[in-house]
C-alpha cells in the first residue's frame, strides 16, 4: 500500500531545485518524439542552442519574445497568489493594445516623454478594467471568474475584430483589418541598434522586480497573501477581502494590458488580430512554472521563451514541426506540477497490516 | 431483546499528541439493543465510533464482533472495509449521497463489484423494497436524493447501511437535522429494526429521546466512560448529573464588581441557513471586570452570536454598542477598532493564515498600526521584534516565529492567537471555545489569561460546550437553546443542562 503524506517543511533545495530538474526533464522527453521525427538529437538539441545563444541577433530575439511573457506571467501570478483566476489575460492584453493604438497613433499629438507614458497609462487602464469587470460580477454575484475571465477573451476578440475592421481600421492600409501605426515618437526606444529588443523589456524587469518587493514587503502583498491562502482567517482578522481581490485584480489586468502595449508600441508598431500567439495563456504557465512568484516569473519568461526561439530555429535547421516546442512547454509544466507535489508530499511504502480480510 | 453479545469495544485508548481523546472505554452491546452513546461535544463520543469503523487506529484495546453463529472474533482494527465485512454500519451526521443519483443508485453503490458489467437493478429493488416492508423505512427509490427531504435522505442512508446485511447499525447524532416528527417516525423505524436482530449505537446529546427510545445508556465524558446505566433505570437528573459531571475543579479567582458596560446587545436578530446561525431577539449585556458564560448544546445559535461579535455577521435586527459606540458597519475591522479581541472557535479555519508565518500570523489583526507599517511597507525588524517578545511572553513554541504558523501544535496556535488579542489590551473579548482540543495545560493558560484580563478590567463573553469551563470561569450564565439567550440565575449544573437540553424555559 503507498501512503501520501504531506511533508512538514519543503526544503529551499527542493523549491529551487525542482523547477529546473523538471525543465531538465522535459527536454530530455522531448528527445523521444524528435527521435519519432527522423532527428539526430544531438544535433537537434545543438541547433536549438544556437538559435538562442548563437548569436547577438538569436539572443536578442529570445529576450523579445520573453518580454510579454513576463508581462502576462506577472499577471497570472500575482492574481493567482489572491486565489482569483484570471484566466483572462488574453483578452486584457487585447484591450491594452487597443487603446495604445487609439491614443498613440494620432489621436493625440505630443512630444515621446508624454505621448509614450500616456500610450502605456491607457493600455493599462484597459487591462485594468477588462480584469475588473469579472471581478465585480464574482464578489457580487459569485460568477465563477475563471469561466467569466475566459469567455470575455473571445468576446474581446470580437470586439477587436469589428474595431479593426472600424474606427480602428487604417485608412492606408489596403483594406488590411490593421490599425494605423503608433507615431514614432510614441514608439517604446530599442534597445540595440538593428535588433527588434526594445524597452519594453527593461520595463518587464522592472515590473517583475517591483511586483517582488511589493508582494513581500508591502502591506498590499501581505493582504493579497493572506486572501489567497485562507479567506477565511484574512476576513476574520479585518481584512476587506473584496477590496484586496479587487486590487490585485486592477493590477493583474494592467500587466496584461501592458503586454499588449509592449508588444504593439514595442515591436510591430500597428495592431492586427494575431498580434499575440496566445501570449495571455502561455503566462499562465509561465507563472506555474516560476511557482506564483514575481522573481521566478522572469527565469521562466526567459526559459518558456529559449524553447520556443530555440526549437524555431531547430525545426527550420532540422526540418522538424515546430509545434515540439509546444511539447516541451507543456512537458516542463507537467513535470513541474508533479516536481511540485513530491516537494509539498511524501510518498511511503507501508507494509500492510496482518489479519486483514476479516 | 436478548442477552446474546454482539459487539464488545475492549479498554480502547486513543491519544492526538498529548490529548486524550478516549481513556480505555469499554462497551457492550447485545443482539436487538439500542445503546445510546450520551455526552457533550468533545466528550470522545465519535473518536470512539471512528475506531471501532477502522478510521482510527486505538493505541491500546480491541473490538470483538460476533460473526454469523454469534461467536466472538477479533477485529480486525484500522481497516474499514474489516468493519464493513463484520456487518457494522454508520450513518454520518452529515450525509455521504450523491445528490444527482437516485435513491436505488445510491444505496446500491460501492456494493457491486467493479468488473461485474450488467446490473441486476431489478433484484436490488427487490431487495431495498423487502427492507422497506420490514422496517417501516419509506423513501422514493427513483426520486434524485438532491430533491428529498433531509428525513428522506437520512433514510436512504440507513437503507443504504440495512442493504449491506448490517447487524451493528450506529447512528451519528440522527436527529440532530430532523423535525420532532420526523425524529419520531425514525425512532419508530429503529424499534420495528431491532425486533428483527438488529442492534443500534446512537450517538447523541438530547436526553430526552435518550431516555424515551433507548435500552442502555453510556455517558462519556473528556475521554472517559463516566457511567452506564440500564434506562429502565434512569431519569433525567440522574443523566444530567453525569453528563456534566458533579465534580468542580474550581481555579482560583477573586471576585470583581462588574463596572461599566462594555457590550450591549439590544434585540438582536440573525437570519440564518440554519438553526445554528440563528438568533431570535436576544439581549445581553457584559460589563467590565465580569466574564458572562454562554453555555449550551452546539448547534444552537452560538456560531451566530460569535459571528456577531466578531463582526462577521450581519444582525437582521436590533442594536449593537460596544462601550457607548453603537455599531453599524459590520466588519470585522470595525469591531477590531472598537477594542474587540475574538478568540474564533475554529482556530485553523479562522485564526491562523497557515502559509504565513507565525510572525505575520501575530500582527495580521493591526496592519494599519505605525508600529508594524510605514506609508504601506511592512516593518520587518519590528514584526519580528514584536513575534520574539510575544512568543517569549505567551510561551508560543514552535520552529521559530519565521516559520509557517501551520507548524506549530493546535496548544501553540492558541497561545498565539492569544497573544495577538491580549496584547491589544482589548475592552471586550469573545473567546468561543478556548479551550477546545488543548491539553490541561494549554487550556489552564488560557483560563489563567481569561482572568487576567478581566482583572485589567475587559468584559468577557466566553461561549463553551464545556459547562465545567462556564462554571469555572463566568461571573453570570446564560444558556444559548434554540438561538434564544436564557439567563441561568443558577449555578446548579443539573438545572443548567437541563435548560441546556430544552427541558426548562
Amino acid at each position: 500500500m503507498i501512503r501520501i503524506e504531506p511533508r512538514q517543511a519543503p526544503s529551499r533545495l527542493m523549491t529551487l531545485g525542482i523547477p529546473v530538474l523538471s525543465a531538465v526533464v522535459a527536454l530530455a522527453l522531448a528527445a523521444i518524439p524528435l527521435a519519432f521525427a527522423g532527428a539526430g538529437i544531438a544535433t537537434a538539441y545543438q541547433e536549438m542552442f544556437k538559435g538562442i545563444f548563437g548569436s547577438v541577433f538569436a539572443f536578442t530575439e529570445m529576450l523579445t519574445r520573453a518580454t510579454p511573457l513576463i508581462f502576462t506571467g506577472l499577471a497570472a501570478a500575482l492574481a493567482f497568489r489572491a486565489r482569483l483566476w484570471n484566466i483572462g489575460a488574453e483578452g486584457q492584453l487585447y484591450l491594452g493594445a487597443m487603446a495604445a493604438v487609439a491614443v498613440g497613433a494620432g489621436a493625440v499629438d505630443a512630444p515621446g516623454f508624454v505621448l509614450i507614458p500616456l500610450v502605456i497609462l491607457f493600455g493599462c487602464a484597459a487591462g485594468a478594467v477588462g480584469m475588473a469587470v469579472p471581478t465585480v460580477l464574482k464578489s457580487r454575484f459569485g460568477a465563477d471568474e475563471v469561466v467569466t475571465t475566459l469567455l470575455l477573451n473571445f468576446v474581446i476578440l470580437i470586439f477587436l475584430q469589428m474595431m479593426l475592421e472600424g474606427p480602428l481600421k487604417d485608412p492606408m492600409g489596403l483594406g488590411w483589418p490593421q490599425s494605423p501605426p503608433i507615431l514614432d515618437q510614441g514608439m517604446l526606444p530599442p534597445l540595440m541598434d538593428r535588433m527588434r529588443v526594445h524597452s519594453g523589456f527593461i520595463i518587464a524587469l522592472v515590473a517583475a522586480g517591483v511586483a517582488q518587493f511589493m508582494l513581500v514587503r508591502s502591506v498590499w502583498g501581505f493582504k493579497l497573501r493572506a486572501v489567497g491562502e485562507n479567506a477565511a482567517a484574512a476576513r476574520h482578522a479585518g481584512i476587506r477581502v473584496n477590496r484586496s481581490m479587487m486590487s490585485v485584480a486592477l493590477v493583474s489586468g494592467a500587466l496584461a494590458g501592458m503586454a499588449g502595449v509592449s508588444e504593439v508600441a514595442g515591436l510591430k508598431g500597428y495592431l492586427t488580430a494575431d498580434l499575440s500567439p496566445g501570449f495571455g495563456y502561455t503566462g499562465i504557465v509561465v507563472a506555474m512554472l516560476a511557482g506564483l512568484s514575481p522573481a521566478g516569473v522572469v527565469v521562466s519568461a526567459l526559459f518558456i521563451a529559449s524553447v520556443f526561439v530555440g526549437a524555431d530555429s531547430m525545426s527550420r535547421a532540422m526540418g522538424v514541426s515546430s509545434y515540439l516546442a509546444d511539447l516541451v512547454v507543456s512537458m516542463s509544466l507537467i513535470c513541474v506540477l508533479i516536481g511540485g507535489f513530491t516537494a509539498r508530499y511524501r510518498i511511503t511504502r507501508v507494509k500492510p497490516l496482518r489479519g486483514e480480510g476479516a | 431483546m436478548t442477552q446474546q453479545k454482539i459487539l464488545s469495544l475492549n479498554g480502547l485508548s486513543k491519544r492526538f499528541g498529548s490529548v486524550i481523546a478516549n481513556d480505555a472505554v469499554s462497551l457492550e452491546l447485545h443482539k436487538g439493543e439500542v445503546l445510546a452513546l450520551l455526552g457533550e461535544n468533545g466528550a470522545g463520543k465519535t473518536t470512539l465510533m471512528n475506531m471501532l469503523f477502522g478510521h482510527y487506529m486505538p493505541d491500546e484495546g480491541s473490538v470483538d464482533v460476533a460473526d454469523e453463529e454469534g461467536n466472538l472474533r477479533p477485529l480486525a482494527l484500522g481497516h474499514p472495509q474489516a468493519a464493513l465485512q463484520a456487518g457494522i454500519g454508520m450513518v454520518h451526521q452529515h450525509f455521504t449521497l450523491a445528490e444527482n443519483l437516485n435513491a436505488l443508485d445510491n444505496i446500491v453503490l460501492g456494493s457491486e463489484p467493479l468488473r461485474m458489467l450488467r446490473r441486476d437493478r431489478a433484484g436490488a429493488r427487490a431487495k431495498i423494497e423487502r427492507i422497506m416492508a420490514h422496517t417501516g423505512l419509506t423513501a422514493h427509490l427513483d426520486v434524485p436524493v438532491g430533491k428529498m427531504s433531509v428525513g428522506e435522505r437520512q433514510r436512504v442512508e440507513i437503507l443504504k447501511a440495512l442493504y449491506r446485511d448490517v447487524r451493528i447499525l450506529v447512528l451519528d447524532e440522527p436527529t440532530a437535522v430532523l423535525t420532532p416528527q420526523e425524529a419520531d417516525t425514525l425512532f419508530s423505524n429503529i424499534g420495528a429494526m431491532t425486533r428483527e436482530g438488529l442492534s443500534v449505537i446512537f450517538i447523541s446529546h438530547k436526553l430526552r429521546e435518550v431516555l424515551a427510545f433507548s435500552h442502555q445508556i453510556a455517558v462519556l465524558r473528556h475521554g472517559v466512560k463516566v457511567g452506564e446505566i440500564a434506562t429502565a433505570d434512569a431519569n433525567e437528573r440522574v443523566i444530567a448529573r453525569m453528563m456534566v459531571g458533579a465534580d468542580t475543579q474550581e481555579t482560583p479567582r477573586e471576585a470583581m464588581e462588574p463596572g461599566k458596560p462594555v457590550l450591549k446587545l439590544e434585540n438582536i436578530s440573525v437570519v440564518g441557513r440554519s438553526k445554528r446561525d440563528t438568533l431570535e431577539n436576544v439581549s445581553l449585556t457584559v460589563r467590565r471586570h465580569e466574564i458572562l458564560g454562554i453555555a449550551g448544546v452546539s448547534g444552537n445559535g452560538q456560531s451566530a452570536l460569535a459571528g456577531l461579535i466578531s463582526g462577521l455577521t450581519r444582525p437582521s435586527g436590533g442594536s449593537i454598542v460596544v462601550d457607548h459606540i453603537g455599531i453599524t458597519e459590520h466588519h470585522p475591522q470595525t469591531m477590531i477598532r472598537e477594542g474587540v479581541g475574538r478568540i474564533p472557535e475554529d482556530r485553523h479555519h479562522d485564526g491562523i493564515v497557515g502559509a504565513m508565518s507565525v510572525a505575520e500570523n501575530m500582527v495580521i489583526e493591526r496592519l494599519d498600526d505605525p508600529e508594524v507599517q510605514s506609508r504601506g511597507l511592512l516593518k520587518h525588524d519590528a514584526i519580528s521584534a514584536n513575534a520574539d517578545r510575544l512568543a517569549a511572553d505567551y510561551d508560543v513554541r514552535g520552529p521559530g516565529v519565521n516559520a509557517r504558523a501551520r507548524l506549530l501544535s493546535g496548544g501553540n496556535i492558541q497561545k498565539m492567537i492569544l497573544a495577538r488579542v491580549f496584547e491589544q489590551n482589548p475592552k471586550l473579548i469573545l473567546a468561543n471555545q478556548p479551550t477546545r482540543g488543548l491539553d490541561m495545560g494549554a487550556a489552564a493558560e488560557v483560563a489563567r489569561r481569561l482572568l487576567e484580563a478581566r482583572a485589567r478590567g475587559a468584559g468577557i463573553v466566553l461561549i463553551s460546550e464545556d459547562l465545567d469551563e462556564v462554571l469555572s470561569l463566568a461571573d453570570r450564565v446564560m444558556v444559548i437553546h434554540d438561538g434564544e439567550l436564557i439567563e441561568a440565575n443558577t449555578r446548579d449544573r443539573e438545572k443548567i443542562g437541563l435548560m441546556m437540553a430544552g427541558e426548562m424555559a
